[in-house]
């Protein structure tokens, strides 16, 4: 078990093993999110279930965060000796003629996704730690909906988030798929899944630009 | 003539191998550690025997000029290897393996090493699917055979359009087993530039590093040779750019009897000479005679319209065709061995029907097959009445899966497609069944020095047979040499290491230096390639597909005369103590215009047709070959003494106990 | 046609490099790519210039010694073949061609174009073959039967011929192609499985060593392959690899 910490091989399952969970987690996230246009009621319970909810809390909570960090930091020590075993670059290299563009600038997707979520908890995450611990303020089941749609109010925040789903798409666009390849699953259901990966990498990334710019086109009238 | 005793066991045919591995000695387990030996080349010979010899318990050294043993050339063998394992049914057996290749060769093979080929043989097929090579199989499961030129069995395994490629990684992963337990140690971009003789024995090499230039001394117990063939000599062949005498030349030099130098393979498929510029000529594979006819139009006015482009040669009909190897041998048709379907086209060729520019190609059609193909097709698939068009694309598709790899290849070089318009295509020199003379040991005649595999004269006479040179690499790899050797080292086992501080290698090395120093200061003037063409030249026109006295002799002066140049002005640039490529080929170059002329004049002292050697003085009166059994049925061993042209000659009488000696006929 | 060549000229591996520029005439459509440079190193010796070293040896495909990166391409423009089965009917009068070595921290260069790929060999000798004594007598071939299909499937991850393209290509310089081709063939075929897990392992470990990149199935080591040797490949290594290790 030991060789498999330090082999290639074994970063790369992390890798893809890390990035399905996200995937996983951003059906759950998409589906809540989408609540919020449908239903606030719905959004704000759930919501609030999942803010309180000591196992999300205390267990998935932090699993989420050690998955992304373990997710972006595996990237990162990957990508450096990836560009150590080319060593010295080529004059001219015409990567455009072997593969898409998005496998070969996952970094860079990736990169805009990190700086993305550094956003994003600023915005929420960090937000309700304050409101939860630091302020330790009253649990109020409805504040949710009225604080997410406020969120998307200036143009420029609805802009960034939408240019990150947008590099989000990209990212799943390959990586998803990709994944399944690390695992070592390439057979009669490769078609399948690579169909089902073009799907979700769209559908997905879509829903989540839909909600931020109907949030930012229906902004809440008091 | 003492020196020239072949050691062949007495007794019967069929047991004198078993025999003779009964009764040689061994060397001990433990005695194995202490004996080194050097095996010089990698491809299938070298490849597989360094891995048995080191399994056995030698040390070994390989030796290869590739960055690693998996490029010898015996990757590019094509077609497949026999075996007389009668998966078919078809009749095959030991001896019918062995008749045939003794035929094929044109009774000039030695007995007992062909007998003991085919009877090694089955056992190589077994050794090479428990590595784990994959050859072709039924839908069964079991191996698949396929029929090659001068047989009228199914006995050729193989692995696509790719059986020397998977037979080499064979042995190369063999061997790397061998060099991760340490039994192996392997140098790659090396090459031997002599063989080192202490108290006449074979005691080591001076070796080359490619890379850094630096001259380096290796002694062993013995020396096993497996550098392949000659045929670079003709500058144009099928061989790789690299290959090269210079291990077998400089241990003929040294005192190794070199045998039939001028029985040379002119393989009859290969893609045409274009231009001037080309390095080296492309094989399609033997099989292709399986399927393929070969034509040329039989009005004079047709092929030359042909070559000025005014006449398309799907536009003459079968009437206006000439199918010159199924009318001149019905029986083999345009599966006749390869001497004689070389012969053949050059007869017609000479005789104003050649079908390209330079006038220099035949035909090689398969839309006979093709049509036949996709009617079989269309049958099975219950078509009723299919059109013309549906019948060629069926065909098409079925010979796709059969050659596809060979139809790209020749589409890549020649741009045009051999689906639509027939290939065109022209005999190269290919293999060479001459090299140093071996005993039934493999033993050169120096003792301790071995030859294996092309780089030896051995087993294919005067021609050599489709799918029998990889049969013979491994034959002497795998399971032969490995035993023989034994008998001799078992007088080493009480030497101990060879020391290589001796006065004979301390000389060796300097007259190794002393012939680069020699190379590298030539006035300069022509470059390496310049007088490789040339002589390239000169053996293609004057000792190549058929030969004369005339022509021979005059070979010899001119390539002595070449000589002379080369060594006054060869141009090598750079320095002898780095990576040199010009170098490399310089001494390459040095070695082949020595056995030029060795080569004319073992073609001029044999007054005879047979297989690949042809004198036009010697011939029927339907120009078919015509040997002299009387005066030459003997394996010519030229024993160096100077001057090349000056080379000893020593006969080693061929004896057929066991066939009756016929003119060969394919008709 | 004329040409414009920009090569990397390099004297030694201790030595640093550069790119040079050649104008070339009288280049031939039929001429393959190598015997091009063939010409332009016939040139450079009558001027007493030292030529380009560039590996080379079969010239039909299948030694797998030539390895140029032309234009920003492992064996040239052209897709399935090598360098050295690519003609100069694939580029134009006036063209400007840039030729390159194999670009691997795995794969330094020792001359001009020249590398070393012995790496290639070391992850060979660390597994890639079946523990069976050739001087021994194994059973008869056709005791094993093999289904066609997987034996074919062996086959064409076989046909490697260890060029190196795979690792030219790859963005990471990532050899797992190769590797898996060679893990795969035995993989697949009964008497590679007793080893199989052990081979996987030690495969990879010297993979690992050598200091090859890691894949990110960017798939470009498929589209380059000379031989078309497929991605299924490396998917399989990592299925063998990962039940290899949980195993044991």
């Amino acid at each position: 078990m030991s060789g498999l910490i330090k082999s290639s091989l074994a970063r790369k399952f992390v890798m893809a093993l890390s990035g399905l969970f996200l995937v996983i987690f951003l059906v759950l996230h998409v589906t809540i999110n989408l609540a919020s246009v449908i239903s606030p009621d719905f959004f704000n319970e759930a919501s609030h279930f999942m803010g309180y909810n000591p196992i999300v809390q205390f267990l998935m909570q932090p699993i989420l965060i050690a998955g992304v960090i373990v997710h972006f930091v595996m990237g990162f020590v990957l990508e450096i000796q990836n560009k150590k075993a080319r060593g010295i670059a080529y004059v001219k290299y015409k990567g455009s003629a072997n593969a898409p563009w998005v496998s070969r600038n996952m970094i860079y997707s990736g990169l805009v996704i990190l700086a993305f979520l550094g956003l994003h908890f600023y915005d929420f995450w960090v937000h309700e730690m304050t409101y939860k611990y630091v302020e330790a303020l009253p649990q109020d089941p409805t504040r949710y909906y009225h604080e997410t749609v406020e969120k998307f109010a200036p143009f420029w925040r609805t802009a960034l988030y939408v240019v990150s789903f947008v590099l989000l798409a990209l990212h799943l666009w390959h990586g998803f798929a990709s994944s399944f390849q690390t695992m070592g699953v390439n057979n009669k259901y490769s078609k399948g899944i690579t169909i089902f990966t073009k799907l979700f990498s769209v559908v997905v990334p879509l829903a989540f630009a839909f909600i931020a710019i109907y949030h930012y086109l229906n902004p809440i009238t008091h | 003539m003492g020196k020239l005793d072949s050691k062949v066991p007495s007794g019967p045919l069929a047991d004198k191998w078993t025999k003779h591995k009964n009764e040689i000695d061994l060397v001990n387990p433990a005695n194995k550690r202490n004996i080194d030996i050097i095996v010089v080349g990698t491809g299938l010979a070298g490849g597989s025997a360094a891995a048995t010899l080191a399994e056995l318990g030698y040390n070994v050294k390989t030796f290869c000029y590739q960055d690693s043993p998996r490029r010898a050339h015996s990757i590019a063998a094509q077609g497949g290897i026999n075996a007389a394992k009668n998966y078919q049914g078809d009749g095959d057996s030991v001896y019918r393996l062995f008749y045939d290749t003794i035929k094929g060769g044109d009774y000039r093979s030695r007995e007992a090493n062909v007998y003991r080929l085919a009877e090694v043989s089955t056992n190589i097929i077994d050794q090479c699917v428990a590595q784990g090579v994959p050859f072709a199989r039924e839908y069964g499961g079991l191996l698949d055979n396929r029929s090659f030129g001068g047989v009228l069995v199914s006995r050729t395994f193989y692995a696509k359009g790719q059986t020397g490629q998977q037979l080499l990684l064979g042995a190369y992963a063999a061997m790397n087993r061998q060099i991760q337990r340490g039994k192996i140690k392997s140098y790659t971009r090396h090459e031997m530039l002599d063989l080192v003789l202490v108290d006449g024995k074979a005691r080591g090499i001076i070796a080359r590093d490619l890379v850094t230039g630096e001259i380096e001394r290796h002694s062993a117990h013995a020396v096993v040779i497996a550098s392949g063939g000659y045929g670079n000599l003709f500058f144009l062949s099928t061989y790789c750019m690299g290959a090269n005498v210079m291990a077998a030349w400089r241990t003929h030099r040294r005192g190794a009897y070199f045998a039939n130098p001028c029985f040379t393979q002119i393989h009859p498929t290969c893609i045409p000479v274009s231009g001037d510029h080309q390095s080296k000529l492309t094989l399609m594979s033997e099989s292709l005679r399986n399927d393929g006819r070969i034509w040329v139009p039989k009005r004079l006015e047709d092929a030359q319209a042909i070559r000025e482009g005014r006449l398309k040669p799907t536009q003459l009909s079968e009437e206006e065709r000439d199918y010159y190897l199924e009318r001149r041998y019905p029986a083999f048709g345009n599966l006749v061995p390869r001497d004689v379907a070389s012969r053949a086209a050059k007869e017609r060729c000479d005789a104003g029907y050649g079908v390209n520019k330079t006038g220099e190609a035949v035909y090689l059609d398969f839309t006979s097959a093709i049509m036949r193909y996709g009617r079989e097709k269309a049958l099975t698939s219950g078509m009723k009445d299919p059109d013309e068009k549906t019948i060629r694309e069926l065909g098409e598709k079925v010979v796709e899966n059969k050659y596809g790899n060979l139809f790209q290849m020749y589409e890549k070089i020649v741009d045009e497609n051999p689906y639509k318009t027939p290939m065109k295509i022209y005999p190269a020199v290919h293999y060479t069944m001459g090299g140093l003379w071996v005993d039934y040991n493999l033993q050169t005649t120096i003792p301790g020095c071995y030859a294996a595999g092309e780089a030896n004269f051995s087993d294919h006479g005067a021609n050599r047979l489709g799918a029998s040179a990889l049969m013979q690499g491994l034959a002497d790899g795998y399971f032969v040499l490995p035993y023989t050797i034994g008998d001799y080292l078992s007088d080493d086992i009480r030497t101990g290491a060879i020391p290589t501080d001796s006065p004979e290698f301390e000389k060796t090395e300097k007259e190794v230096r002393e012939r680069i120093e020699k190379l590298m200061s030539g006035r300069g003037i022509h470059s390496v390639d310049y007088y490789h063409k040339k002589l390239g030249k000169i053996m293609w026109n004057k000792c190549g597909m058929s030969r004369n006295e005339k022509e021979l002799k005059e070979a010899i002066t001119e390539i002595a005369e070449l000589r002379k140049d080369f060594w006054e002005n060869v141009k090598v640039p750079g320095s002898p103590d780095s990576k040199n490529q010009e170098l490399e080929k310089a001494g390459r170059v040095a070695d082949f215009l020595e056995l030029g002329e060795l080569f004319a004049l073992d073609a001029l002292k044999r007054n005879e047709s047979c297989g690949g050697h042809f004198r036009e003085e010697y011939q029927t009166e339907e120009g078919e070959a015509l040997r002299d059994d009387k005066n030459f049925k003997y394996v010519a061993a030229w024993e160096y003494v100077g001057k090349p042209k000056d080379s000893k000659l020593h006969k080693e009488d061929l004896v057929y106990e066991n066939i009756e000696v016929k003119t060969r006929s394919y008709k | 046609m004329k040409l414009y060549l920009k090569i990397w000229r390099q004297k030694d591996a201790n030595s640093k490099g550069a790119m040079v520029d050649y104008t070339l005439n009288g280049v031939e459509s039929d001429m393959s790519f190598l015997e091009m440079l063939d010409v332009l190193n016939e040139e450079l010796i009558s001027k007493g210039e030292e030529p380009v070293e560039f590996d080379h040896d079969c010239r039909e495909g299948i030694c797998g010694t030539c390895s140029l990166m032309i234009n920003g391409r492992p064996h040239g423009p052209d897709s399935m073949i090598t360098v050295c089965q690519l003609h100069m009917r694939s580029f134009n009068d006036g063209d400007e061609i840039v030729i390159e070595p194999w670009r691997a921290t795995a794969f330094p260069v020792i001359k001009d174009l020249i590398t070393d790929r012995s790496a290639f060999d070391r992850i060979q000798q660390a597994g890639g073959y079946i523990s069976v004594n050739t001087s021994g007598r194994p059973v008869d071939a056709n005791a094993i039967p093999i289904e066609k299909d997987k034996a074919d499937e062996s086959f064409n991850a076989a046909t490697c011929i260890g060029c190196g393209a795979c690792v030219a290509a790859c963005k990471n310089a990532s050899a797992m192609l190769f590797t898996s081709a060679k893990v795969s063939q035995f993989a697949l075929l009964p008497q590679g499985r007793v080893e199989a897990a052990e081979r996987v392992q030690n495969m990879v470990r010297q993979m690992d060593l050598e200091g090859f990149g890691n894949c990110t199935n960017t798939g470009a080591c498929e589209v380059e392959c000379p031989k078309g040797i497929s991605l299924e490949n490396i998917a399989r290594m990592n299925r063998e690899y990962l039940s290899a290790t949980l195993k044991g």
